[in-house]
C-alpha cells in the first residue's frame, strides 16, 4: 500500500544519478528504467503490447527484447496501435497497453486515446520523451505529450526519475480499469531508460490514492427508492448503455429484466449488454434507434437507465425527451449523472453490485403480501401490446423494411446474412458510417463485448486495427470487420500487420462508392448536392489490394451469389485474412432516422417516403 | 427535464485541495476552457502541508452548471477535496496592489480615500502611491470607483480565496 507522503511531488528535474536513494532491500533487484518498464508490464500480466519504435523509447525495446514474455504487436501506424489495444480491451475487459515513441509518435497515437476515452476503455499509452534536459527546447521529435492528450486521458503522468517507474506504471493500470475506466498516458524521457543507470526494482502489489476512490456499491436507500418506482411502474423501460459491458454486468441485468418482464432497449455503446434476439429487447435506440424502442422511451413513465449517459445521439433535442418519464440512473460515474438530461433518483456505484442489489430487494419485498408489492402485471400487459404494435408497425425485426426485392445487394441483407452465417457468434468490429448503424441494427448482438465500435468519438479507421486485437485475444473465434470503402482507408495499411502476426480477419466492406453517411445527409439535407463524398472511380481494386499485401480478396456484386461467395469467404477465413469487397445499392440510406433539430425521441424518418 | 434550463446565473466560489504536483494546475484550467466554464478569479498556492495546494476560483454559473463544475473537478485525480464556499457562510478575501499618481491637491485627497477604505500606502514617492487594500472583492471594487477620477497607474489583484466560516473546514 503506497502511503501519503509517496505521493508528494517527486524531487523535481533532478537527474536520476544524483539522487540519493533510500535504503535498498538486499534482494530487491537493480534494474534499469527500461527493463522496469518491461518488468512492470509482466507484472501486470499485460498479454500484448500494441506499439511502434522510435529514438525516445529505443531503450525500452531494448529491455523488451531481453522480456520476450510480453510479446510486440509491431503496427503500421501508431493510431492502429491504440485501436488494436482498444480492441483488445473492448473484447477482454482487460487493460490494453500501448507502447510509441515521442513527438510523431506521440500525437498519431492521440486519435486512438481520444477514441479510448469517449467510450471509458481501459488503456495504458507509454510514450517517450526526450531526454530530461531537453525538454522545453523544441528538441527533435519533441511533443508537450501530457499537454496534447490532456483533454482526452483520464489521467497523465510525466515520469521524473528511474525509481518512480513501478510505482506510476503501477498506478497508471490501476487508474485505467478502475471506477469509470479510461486511458492513462505515461510518458518517460529517453534518459530516464537508459541502461548506464540502474534502481531499485520494487513492484507495489497495491496502489492506494487519497485522492481518487470509486464508488465500490451503490446507496441501499437510493436503490429501495428506485425498486419502489419499478413495481409502482405501468410503462418502465431499461436503457442500458456501454457501463453495463464495462462493469461485467450484463448477466446481472439480464436476471433483473428477465424477472421484471419489463422491455429493454442499448445504446450502441451497449448492444450485447442484453441478448439482443431476446424478445424483451425492442431494439437500439436513439438517432438510427428502432421505431419500437424509441416510441417506448418516449412514452416510458420509468426509466431505469444504466451505464448509459443521455448522449446526444440517444436524446435528440433534450427539452422533448421524454417527458413523461421519472428518470433513475445508475453510474458509476457521478458526473454523467444530470449532465445532459436531470435524474430524478441518481444511483452512483459500479452497475454489477447495483443491479445485483435491486434484483435481491425486488425479491424481498415481492416476498411480502399485498398487490403493492407486486408488478403491476396488468398494466404491463398493456404496455406490452402497444410495444407489439409499433413492433408490427414499422419494427425492424417483424420485416425487412427495405427493399428486399431490389436487384441491388442491400447493405442491410449483408449484415442479416453474416449473422446467420456466423450463427451470431462472431466478434464484429466497425468502422463509422452506414455500414457501422446496418451493423448495430441487424447483428443482433447477444453477448457482451461481442461488439466492438467507436461508438463516442465515431472514429473512422477504427475497424481493422481493433478487430486485431480482438482477434489476438480470441484467435479461435470470427472476427469480421464491417467497414466502408471510406473507412477501411484511413488504417488500411495494417493489412501488412495482419500478414505478421498472422490474424485472420473477416473484413466486410459494403461498398457503396461513397461516403455514404455524408451522402446521406446531403441528400436529406443538402438537395444532395454532394460535396466531396464521391470517388469516382478512383478506388483501388481491394481484391488485388488484399492479394498484394498476401491476403484473399472477394469481390460480390451478384445479388444471386452474395450466400454463397459470404460463406466461401467465412470459411477461408478461418486460417487467412479475406477481404470482402461487397457492392452494395450506393443509394441505401439508414432508417429509422430521428428527425432534427428540435424533434423528439419519437420523429423519425421511417424511409426515404414516410415519417412518424 | 433538461440539464442546465435555468437561466439565475450566480457567483460562486469553489475552493479545492489538490496535490501539489506538476501538471495539476494545467488539469483543472484544463477542464474549464474544454467545459466551456467561465473562470472570473483564480487564486492558487500550497498549504501548510506542501504536498497539497489549496486552490480558490470564481466562477459565474447558473445552479446545474455548478454542480457538474463540482462533479467534473473531483473526478480529476490530483484533485483531493472540494467545497463551494459560497453554499454556507463564509469568509472572502482579495489583496489589491494599486499605483496612483499622486501630486498636488490629489496627494491629500487620495490619502483621505485609502484612509477611508482602511488601505495601506506601501510605497510612496513623490508623485506617486502604491497602496494596499484587503476586503471583498466588493470592497475592492468601489476603492477602484472611489479613485477613478485620479491617474491611476496600475492594478493588480490577486484574486479571491475563501474560506468557511466556524468549525466547517477543507482538510483531509
Ligand atoms: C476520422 C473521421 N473523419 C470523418 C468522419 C465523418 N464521417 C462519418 S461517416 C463518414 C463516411 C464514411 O464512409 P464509409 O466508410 O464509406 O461508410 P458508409 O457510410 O459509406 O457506409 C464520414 C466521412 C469520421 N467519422 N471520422
Ligand atoms: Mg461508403
Amino acid at each position: 500500500m503506497l502511503k501519503d507522503q509517496d505521493k508528494s511531488p517527486a524531487s523535481g528535474g533532478t537527474h536520476p544519478s544524483s539522487t540519493n536513494l533510500t535504503e535498498v532491500n538486499a534482494d530487491t533487484e537493480m534494474l534499469s528504467g527500461g527493463d522496469m518498464v518491461a518488468r512492470a508490464l509482466e507484472e501486470e500480466g499485460v498479454e500484448f503490447i500494441f506499439g511502434y519504435p522510435g529514438g525516445a523509447v529505443l531503450h525500452i525495446y531494448d529491455a523488451l527484447h531481453r522480456h520476450p514474455k510480453v510479446p510486440h504487436i509491431l503496427v503500421r501506424h501508431e493510431q492502429a496501435a491504440t485501436h488494436a489495444a482498444d480492441g483488445y480491451a473492448r473484447s477482454t475487459g482487460k487493460t490494453g497497453v500501448v507502447l510509441v515513441t515521442s513527438g510523431p509518435g506521440a500525437t498519431n497515437a492521440i486519435t486512438g486515446i481520444a477514441t479510448a476515452y469517449m467510450d471509458s476503455i481501459p488503456m495504458v499509452v507509454i510514450s517517450g520523451q526526450v531526454q530530461s534536459h531537453l525538454i522545453g527546447e523544441d528538441a527533435f521529435q519533441e511533443t508537450d505529450m501530457i499537454g496534447i492528450s490532456r483533454p482526452v486521458v483520464k489521467h497523465s503522468f510525466l515520469v521524473k526519475r528511474t525509481e518512480d517507474i513501478p510505482r506510476i506504471i503501477k498506478t497508471a493500470f490501476y487508474l485505467a480499469g478502475s471506477g469509470r475506466p479510461g486511458p492513462v498516458v505515461v510518458d518517460i524521457p529517453k534518459d530516464i531508460t537508459a541502461p548506464s543507470y540502474k534502481a531499485p526494482f520494487d513492484y507495489p502489489a497495491e496502489i492506494a490514492l487519497r485522492s481518487y476512490t470509486p464508488a465500490e456499491k451503490g446507496h441501499s436507500g437510493q436503490i429501495r427508492k428506485a425498486v419502489e418506482l419499478l413495481l409502482r411502474a405501468k410503462k418502465p423501460i431499461f436503457y442500458a448503455g456501454g457501463g453495463v459491458i464495462q462493469g461485467n454486468a450484463s448477466a446481472a441485468l439480464t436476471a433483473l429484466v428477465r424477472h421484471l418482464n419489463f422491455p429493454i432497449t442499448n445504446t450502441l455503446m451497449g448492444l450485447g449488454a442484453y441478448p439482443g434476439s431476446d424478445r424483451q429487447f425492442v431494439g437500439m435506440l436513439g438517432m438510427h434507434g428502432t421505431y419500437e424502442a424509441n416510441n417506448a422511451m418516449h412514452e416510458s413513465d420509468v426509466i431505469l437507465a444504466v451505464g448509459a449517459r443521455f448522449d446526444d445521439r440517444v436524446t435528440n433535442t433534450i427539452s422533448k425527451f421524454c417527458p413523461q418519464a421519472t428518470i433513475i440512473h445508475i453510474d458509476v460515474d457521478p458526473a454523467s449523472i444530470s449532465k445532459t438530461v436531470i435524474s430524478h433518483l441518481p444511483i452512483v456505484g459500479p452497475a454489477l453490485p447495483v443491479l445485483e442489489e435491486m434484483l435481491t430487494q425486488i425479491k424481498d419485498i415481492e416476498a411480502q403480501p399485498g398487490i403493492a408489492n407486486q408488478v403491476d402485471t396488468e398494466a404491463l400487459d398493456q404496455w406490452w401490446k402497444k410495444i407489439e404494435g409499433w413492433r408490427q408497425t414499422h419494427g425492424l425485426y417483424t420485416a425487412n423494411r427495405f427493399d428486399d426485392t431490389s436487384e441491388h445487394i442491400k447493405p442491410q441483407e449483408v449484415v442479416q446474412l453474416l449473422h446467420r452465417l456466423t450463427e451470431g457468434k462472431a466478434f464484429v468490429t466497425s468502422d463509422v458510417g452506414q455500414h457501422q448503424m446496418f451493423a448495430a441494427q441487424y447483428y443482433l448482438f447477444d453477448y457482451p463485448r461481442q461488439w466492438i465500435n467507436s461508438g463516442g468519438l465515431g472514429t473512422m479507421g477504427f475497424g481493422l486495427p481493433s478487430a486485431m486485437g480482438v482477434k489476438l485475444a480470441h484467435p479461435d473465434s470470427i472476427v469480421a470487420c464491417i467497414t466502408g470503402e471510406g473507412s477501411i482507408q484511413m488504417c488500411i495499411q495494417e493489412l501488412s500487420t495482419c500478414k505478421q502476426y498472422d490474424l485472420p480477419i473477416l473484413i466486410v466492406n459494403l461498398n457503396n462508392g461513397y461516403l455514404g453517411m455524408v451522402k446521406q445527409w446531403q441528400d436529406m439535407q443538402y438537395e444532395s448536392r454532394y460535396s466531396q463524398s464521391v470517388y469516382q472511380d478512383s478506388l483501388p481494386d481491394f481484391v488485388k489490394l488484399a492479394e498484394a499485401y498476401g491476403h484473399v480478396g472477394i469481390k460480390i456484386t451478384d445479388k444471386s451469389q452474395l450466400h454463397d461467395q459470404l460463406q466461401t469467404a467465412i470459411e477461408i477465413s478461418k486460417d487467412k485474412v479475406v477481404f470482402v469487397d461487397v457492392y452494395v445499392d450506393p443509394h441505401e440510406h439508414v432508417y429509422p432516422m430521428q428527425i432534427a433539430p428540435d424533434g423528439a425521441m419519437n420523429d423519425m424518418y421511417l424511409s426515404k417516403t414516410e415519417r412518424t | 427535464m433538461p440539464a442546465s434550463d435555468s437561466n439565475n446565473i450566480s457567483r460562486r466560489i469553489v475552493s479545492l485541495l489538490m496535490e501539489n504536483s506538476p501538471g495539476a494546475l494545467s488539469r483543472v484550467i484544463g477542464l474549464f476552457s474544454q467545459r466551456g466554464y467561465n473562470i472570473e478569479t483564480l487564486t492558487v498556492a500550497p498549504t501548510d502541508d506542501i504536498s497539497l495546494s489549496r486552490l480558490t476560483l470564481i466562477t459565474l454559473c447558473d445552479d446545474q452548471t455548478i454542480e457538474q463544475i463540482t462533479k467534473q473537478l473531483n473526478k480529476l485525480i490530483d484533485v483531493v477535496k472540494l467545497v463551494d464556499l459560497t453554499e454556507g457562510e463564509h469568509i472572502e478575501r482579495e489583496l489589491m496592489l494599486i499605483k496612483i499618481r499622486a501630486s498636488g491637491e490629489a496627494r491629500e485627497e487620495i490619502k483621505r480615500t485609502a484612509d477611508i477604505f482602511r488601505a495601506q500606502i506601501v510605497d510612496v514617492t513623490s508623485s506617486l502611491y502604491t497602496i494596499q487594500l484587503i476586503g471583498t472583492q466588493q470592497k475592492i471594487d468601489a476603492f477602484i470607483e472611489a479613485v477613478k477620477d485620479s491617474n491611476v497607474i496600475e492594478v493588480v489583484r490577486s484574486g479571491v480565496s475563501g474560506i468557511a466560516r466556524g468549525e466547517k473546514v477543507l482538510s483531509l
